[in-house]
């Protein structure tokens, strides 16, 4: 085990010096990278281009002997597939006629009935040899009957017999088809295709030559017939062979004819790829590209994620060239068909090794250095990923010795692959990481620079780089910037959504694409050969070459990778009538002064006669062959010398074999028509296709016009309730409905809000100035103010403000509100609001300073409950808690001391009062605790509600207790001197945590114990728990139980406390978790490598703490154990909510991450504004609301869709929200400035009732 | 294969959809979250996936004849029988439901990998498998057999690692092979060169392989369901 761990070690240490050297220089590691790619690539270039040409291998035809099967040791140049007999022996013989001397009163139709004629004759010769016993039937190729799907040539093609082609067979062979044969140029196209024309067309395998060189053709200038019979032959005999060539020799001698006669050349066809083929191919394609892509999709907080992505796939692609490299190099030629197993190579290389890295990279804590980073991610996973590279080599090695050829090339190659991957793994996509990386803070640096300082964006230059270049935060697919408003409304209508489903994906554009594609695809796939020879014989056409006035058929043959270019350079000079001075038949003709037109043929046999096969399509012999179910893939054929035959026929002859009609119509004009034949058709065939375009474009205007709005894009600006011009609409120009949600303003502070606490009835805030104000949370009427410098109390309406949205109604209390201000008195406005909620009233904010410290003279007004109808009740739950108080009351009825000892004669029927403290009888505080002014100059830290009593922790050391409603003071302890940081208050106990460290745990004490028989919130919701309530009567105590002195070394800047336990972090980075009754420490949980900056912790014991150093930890409270650890924030982690199934965190980068609670995966993040990234809140378990600048935003907590954006005030750009608090009513209290806002979220209402 | 693609993005798009509607819950997305549906969708996007792969991998299994221009290219594409594609997508849907059910009756939900790009990884491997019973030439076929075999149990392990799914797996593909047995037995079809009784000894593990790749993919599609209906439960 040792010796296991300190292999571990070893690796880690190797990998951690590696990280540190590739981030340390990125540059020269990468050029390495490059350059050995580019070494290891080099020897691929040496590789034949993959294509599916032919592969020619000539021999002599003197000393031809079949090969052996068994290849030999000794044949140098002999390629590997030149073993066995071939398919067949094809033995051509070329004829070429014409009708000598030319005179004028031949008609065109003359150049080609009598030389095809002749065809017949040939044949028959042919087929009638006989040589010492043997015949062509023994010899050639016995072929049976075509293919089912060629029932048409039927007529045409041999069947049941040797396999011999010539022009003949469009006539059966038959002499007397072909003589009463009207027009012999209508049977031979008749067979053509129309359009474009194929490879291999019926008529250049019955000609043998291209179409355009046979000269049948009524237009023809040189006047000379070109045809050849094709025999294929199934054994090569040799004498039979030489005195066939000899018969023909003799009977039609080619005078000046010096072809070649001694080459056999062997053709071999590679693999073709038909469609059956290409279908799993493109399958597996596909499946790899879905991989990728899926793989890829997971890379995640990195700057760039697509270059990222594109590194990887380069990472793995460039392995797997090196790999065949590198076996090429070393003599292991691939023999395995490259494109189909490509994908499976990939597939066993994988990417995983690549996300590994980057994930565990990214997760490192984000304020080291980048190279430590880097290595550091290295050497954590260096062991998964030796381990993982070792089982898949063992794994490749295992399939080795399965000694399958097929099965150890693909070992070989991915063993190969795999070690360079890792490689390049190791060397380039680190250092592209690290790169990324860096990129990423520096762009970082400079975005968060002005959040840091606190201030809404100011024009300062930062100090890395210059402001005015401040790059944005990028959005990857699963951020969601505030900025670029996806909005997806509820209440989108359908027809709507359906047009808005087909914008967004651009469906009908993609599918036009699509549907080109495929179109292009199948063209491509039904003719590539025909486009690439005509696209060629239009080259070579436009050469000088075709220009001297050679004929056509000198042209290249660019279809044959194999061809000789020599050979066609070579037979520039043999069309020149010079060499062929003596020759008496063509001699005259030259002479004659007619011009062209009648200038008698001549023939003439240059090399490139000499295989004539070469100027066909390469498809010309696979073709021939596939008609009768012979595969050439994979095989040879020989090709043996060809026989050249010269016709020449005189011009009696020519007009003896004339058909009837052959004389009408030889003058046709309009000669140019059907030369133009093809050329037409392709002009037809570009004008249909545009004139499709041209429809296609004016049907999708028209379609467009239709469906989408005139005004484009111009929605937004048509709202006539828009509150503020710039609300976001969706790129659609689809603006929401203006939401029903409206905020309450609640002012009176003069100064920033600095801290908030709520119990769900009642809200307390505390300004910088130290007054404290309590509001009601449902109305938001200001019940309480105490001020800072004296013990002054006020209640006093409120300094509420509601928006315009109200103003129209007639205020209706105006007197109460008159004497309120004129008597200085205060008033009880709000009793006046239960009665008609609606009714609101318009009240300067200036009026809370009114109030000073008046006397209580409530019991006067009191007299109000008694006329109030109680059903009058509708805003919401809130305002029902007068039935509710009212059961409460009965149930603790039977309690013996009545609490309300005030003497309040008129409320006598209905509801014994409203809001049960503020019948309480005025008397004075019982102790009224006189206190120097300076004392209270101390600013208030920390605030905490229950029940009615405020607890306020001061910088001075001090905890106070307040009568929330009464605002007077119940109780002191100054028994600390260290400012109270924290402060948490449960179950008459509140835990106090201190600036140096300590931690002091307080008990209530009510002298009055049966007072806490009253309950005063609602009953019903049993998660809550229930808060006790106070009356002004008891004395209230606040001792100090315990104190811990030395609970943390540092600060303590976090407390919570829920389920009985208080949860404190510190600076120290700790975590220490104590019991509530007991006070006692329980665990100290060490796992963070900051100051503790956030804590969450509710009744079902969830815990989780978040550090300055972005981690995130969740913890076990009941075994003290950690349960997960992510590193979540470029930052402090500023706030931390859970929900039942994920972790909601938010940090200093003002990003909003979500959490998979279990498994500690994050599903997504939300970039929020500058400076608003702590203010967040759970509504319900799906609904999220956040801070922002002057406005909360509402989102779907499962996917992260924005739903709604609420703006708090008119004025209120600059400010952002702070804090935000969600109150049990679903309710969100969230200061900005000197003002808090109260939104009511109305769905949420409706589903939590 | 696109197509269940779609389908998929349509039931991932649906089950964010389906979070909004807490309120106004669309037809459409009461349609994804309802359990009988949900798993009618699941089985018909298996039962696609299951004949597109019978159709390409007979593809594969189709000898090479006619090389060039075969005059019924796309008829090729439908050479097996009629009912061949149809079982197999059958097949796969029973087997795409079947092994997340399993999982919950067994309480041991699947852990290992479950993300999309694994699943892909794993077709990509099922379909090398099959490409290399049909095109790679081994010298006899106990050979091939034990290649094959061992190809199986690697997918097996590198994808799935659960008792669960090695031993449905198992069964599966016995019961496939008796039933191919019987349907050969009885002269429904016939293979070319029979070397196991009267059908090819590599039979069974090419289902191996096929019934974990797709108990695979049934329970990448499981995740989504279990994700709508938590939701579900969550609102309620």
């Amino acid at each position: 085990m040792a010796k296991h761990r300190r292999l571990r070690q070893n690796i880690s240490a190797a990998f951690y010096r590696h990280g540190l050297l590739c981030a340390s220089y990125p540059v020269p590691i990468i050029l390495f990278t490059s350059v050995s790619i580019l070494t290891c690539c080099y020897p691929l270039l040496k590789l034949p281009l993959p294509g599916t040409g032919p592969v020619e291998f000539t021999t002599g035809a003197k000393d031809y002997s079949v090969p052996s099967h068994e290849p030999q040791g000794d044949l140098g140049e002999r390629p590997d597939w030149y073993q066995g007999p071939p398919v067949a022996y094809i033995q051509q013989v070329l004829v070429k006629a014409a009708v000598s001397p030319w005179d004028s009163s031949l008609v065109p139709v003359d150049v080609f009935r009598s030389p095809l004629g002749r065809v017949f004759s040939l044949l028959e010769e042919i087929r009638n040899h006989v040589y010492t016993d043997r015949s062509l039937e023994t010899l050639c190729l016995q072929v049976t009957e075509l293919l089912p799907g060629l029932r048409r040539m039927q007529s045409i093609l041999p069947e049941h017999g040797c396999l011999l082609v010539s022009p003949g067979n469009y006539w059966q062979n038959r002499r007397d088809l072909f003589d009463s044969d009207p027009d012999i140029l209508k049977t031979v196209h008749q067979h053509e295709p129309k359009g474009i024309h194929t490879s291999a067309t019926l008529k250049d395998l019955l000609f043998g030559v291209p179409g355009k060189n046979t000269g049948v053709s009524l237009y023809s200038r040189k006047r000379v017939v070109t045809y050849t019979i094709t025999i294929a032959l199934s054994s090569y005999d040799a004498r039979f062979v030489a005195s066939l060539r000899a018969r023909l020799k003799q009977l039609h001698p080619s005078v000046n004819c010096t072809l070649r006669e001694d080459h056999m050349v062997h053709v071999h066809f590679k693999e073709e790829i038909g469609i059956a083929e290409l279908i799993p191919l493109v399958t597996t394609y596909i499946i790899l590209f879905a991989y990728i892509y899926f793989s890829t999709r997971k890379i995640d907080m990195v700057k760039s994620k697509w270059g990222l992505a594109l590194a990887a796939v380069v990472t793995v692609l460039s392995s797997l060239l090196m790999s065949v490299g590198l076996c090429t190099l070393f003599g292991l030629t691939p023999t395995l068909n490259g494109g189909s197993i490509f994908p499976y190579l990939v597939v066993v290389i994988g990417l995983e090794n690549v996300l590994v890295l980057t994930k565990s990279v990214v997760s490192t804590p984000v304020d080291l250095e980048v190279k430590l980073r880097i290595a550091q991610g290295l050497s954590s996973e260096s062991w998964s990923i030796m381990k993982n590279m070792a089982t898949e080599l063992v794994i490749i090695l295992i399939g080795y010795f399965t000694l399958v050829p097929a099965i150890q090339e693909f070992c070989l190659f991915a063993v190969v692959g795999l070690v360079s991957d890792f490689f390049l793994q190791m060397f380039f996509f680190t250092t592209v990481l690290s790169i990324d990386i860096r990129r990423m803070e520096l762009a970082d640096l400079n975005r968060r620079l002005p959040a840091e300082a606190g201030m809404p964006p100011p024009p300062k230059p930062g100090p890395l780089r210059p402001r005015e270049a401040p790059p944005p935060p990028r959005p990857s697919p699963h951020t969601i910037t505030l900025q670029a408003p996806a909005f997806r409304n509820l209440r989108l209508p359908k027809r709507l959504r359906v047009v808005y489903f087909l914008a967004r994906t651009r469906l009908a554009q993609r599918i036009i694409m699509v549907g080109t594609v495929i179109w292009i695809g199948i063209l491509v796939y039904t003719d590539p050969a025909g486009l690439r020879t005509y696209l060629a014989a239009q080259v070579s056409e436009q050469s000088p070459l075709g220009e001297a006035g050679l004929p056509p058929h000198l042209g290249v043959a660019p279809v044959f990778p194999g061809g000789d270019p020599t050979s066609t350079l070579s037979v520039l000079p043999a069309p020149e009538p010079t060499p062929l001075p003596e020759n008496q038949s063509q001699g005259h003709g030259a002479s004659r002064p007619g011009g062209a037109p009648l200038t008698s043929p001549q023939i003439s046999w240059g090399s490139e006669d000499e295989e004539v096969w070469r100027r066909l399509s390469f498809r010309y012999w696979p073709s021939l062959f596939s008609y009768y179910n012979i595969t050439l893939a994979k095989r040879y054929i020989s090709i043996l010398p060809v026989i050249p035959v010269t016709l020449h026929l005189n011009p009696q002859e020519a007009i003896e074999m004339r058909h009837p009609q052959d004389t009408q119509h030889a003058p046709r004009s309009s000669a140019k028509t059907t030369d133009l034949q093809t050329d037409l058709t392709l002009y037809k065939v570009a004008a249909l296709g545009l004139f499709a375009g041209v429809v296609l474009v004016l049907l999708l205007f028209c379609l467009y016009r239709v469906l989408c709005p005139r005004n484009y894009g111009q929605n937004g600006v048509q709202h006539g309730r828009r509150r503020r011009g710039d609300l976001p609409c969706d790129e659609y120009g689809y603006s929401p409905p203006v939401s029903e949600i409206s905020p309450l303003l609640l002012r009176g502070h003069s100064m920033d809000i600095e801290c908030l606490a709520s119990d769900g009835m009642l809200l307390a805030s505390c300004c910088l100035a130290g007054q404290i104000r309590v509001w009601d949370a449902q109305t938001g009427d200001c019940l309480t103010v105490i001020p800072n410098n004296g013990l002054r109390r006020s209640s006093s309406s409120g300094c509420w403000e509601h928006r315009d949205g109200w103003d129209s109604l007639t205020p209706t209390c105006e007197p109460d509100a008159l004497m309120g201000t004129e008597s200085r008195a205060p008033v009880f406005v709000d009793t006046d609001e239960y009665n008609e909620p609606p009714l609101r009233r318009r009240v300067t904010p200036s009026r809370p300073t009114l109030f000073g410290d008046q006397p209580d003279l409530t019991p006067l007004i009191d007299t109000n409950f008694g006329e109030l109808p109680p059903s009058h009740t509708t805003v919401g739950f809130g305002f029902d808690f007068g039935g509710l108080v009212e059961k409460a009351y009965k149930e603790h009825e039977a309690s013996p001391t009545m609490h309300f000892t005030a003497p309040t004669p008129p409320v006598t029927p209905a509801p014994p009062q409203r809001r049960r403290s503020l019948g309480d009888p005025p008397v004075a505080p019982p102790e009224r605790i006189n206190v120097s002014p300076g004392e209270w100059d101390s600013s208030v830290w920390s605030l905490e509600l229950r029940g009615n009593l405020i607890a306020a922790g001061r910088s001075s050391g001090k905890l106070e207790l307040w009568d929330a409603v009464e605002g007077t003071l119940r109780c002191c302890n100054e028994d600390g001197s260290s400012g109270i940081t924290a402060l948490a208050f449960l179950n008459n106990r509140i835990v106090a945590a201190r600036l140096n460290g300590s931690l002091d745990f307080f008990t209530v004490d009510i002298n009055k114990p049966l007072g806490l028989l009253q309950y005063r919130g609602p009953p019903g919701r049993a998660s809550l728990p229930s808060s006790p309530c106070y009356s002004s009567e008891d004395v209230i105590s606040c001792q100090l139980t315990r104190s811990v002195q030395c609970a943390h070394q540092k600060p303590i800047t976090v407390l919570r406390a829920a389920a009985g336990r208080v949860v404190t972090g510190s600076q120290d980075h700790t975590v220490r978790v104590y019991r509530l009754e007991d006070s006692c420490c329980l665990f100290t949980l060490q796992g963070h490598s900051g100051g503790i900056t956030a804590i969450y912790i509710d009744q079902t014991m969830v815990l989780a703490s978040g550090g300055q150093d972005g981690a995130i930890c969740l913890w076990d409270v009941l075994t003290g154990s950690r349960v997960s650890h992510v590193y979540g924030h470029r930052g402090d982690v500023t706030s931390l909510v859970c929900t039942n199934s994920c972790v909601i965190s938010s940090g200093l980068d003002d990003l909003i991450c979500i959490w998979d609670r279990s498994t500690g995966i994050k599903l997504y993040s939300i970039q929020q504004e500058v400076g608003c990234g702590s203010s967040l809140g759970v509504i319900s378990d799906s609904l999220l609301v956040t801070g922002g600048h002057g406005c909360v935003s509402f989102w779907d907590l499962n996917y992260g869709d924005l739903l709604q954006t609420v703006y708090l005030g008119q004025n209120s750009e600059g400010q952002h929200v702070r804090q935000l608090l969600v109150l049990d009513n679903a309710a969100i209290v969230c200061d900005f400035g000197s003002e808090l806002s109260l939104v009511y979220v109305p769905s949420v209402l409706e589903k939590l009732d | 294969m696109l197509l269940s693609l779609y389908l998929l993005t349509a039931m991932a798009e649906a089950t964010r959809l389906s979070s909004n509607g807490t309120a106004q819950r669309g037809p459409y997305i009461s349609v994804i979250t309802n359990r009988t549906t949900n798993l009618l969708i699941r089985g018909t996007m298996l039962f696609g996936v299951g004949v597109f792969l019978a159709l390409v991998l007979n593809l594969l299994q189709v000898q090479r004849n006619v090389t060039l221009f075969p005059p019924d290219v796309i008829s090729s594409i439908f050479s097996s029988a009629w009912w061949v594609p149809p079982c197999c997508g059958t097949a796969s849907a029973l087997i795409g439901l079947l092994y997340p059910c399993i999982d919950r009756r067994l309480g041991e939900p699947h852990k290992l990998k479950r993300e999309w790009s694994s699943v892909m990884r794993c077709v990509a491997v099922f379909v090398g498998i099959n490409h290399a019973s049909a095109k790679v030439d081994f010298a006899n076929n106990v050979q091939l057999s034990l290649t094959l075999a061992a190809l199986s149990v690697g997918l097996w392990w590198t994808f799935d690692r659960s008792r669960s799914g090695f031993g449905l797996g198992v069964a599966i593909a016995l019961l496939a092979t008796l039933a191919t047995q019987l349907l050969v037995y009885n002269g429904v079809f016939q293979y070319t060169s029979p070397d196991f009784l009267y059908i090819r000894s590599w039979l069974p593990c090419i289902f191996f392989a096929g019934v974990i790749t797709m108990g695979n993919i049934g329970r990448q599609l499981a995740l989504y369901e279990c994700k709508v209906v938590q939701e579900k439960i969550h609102q309620d």
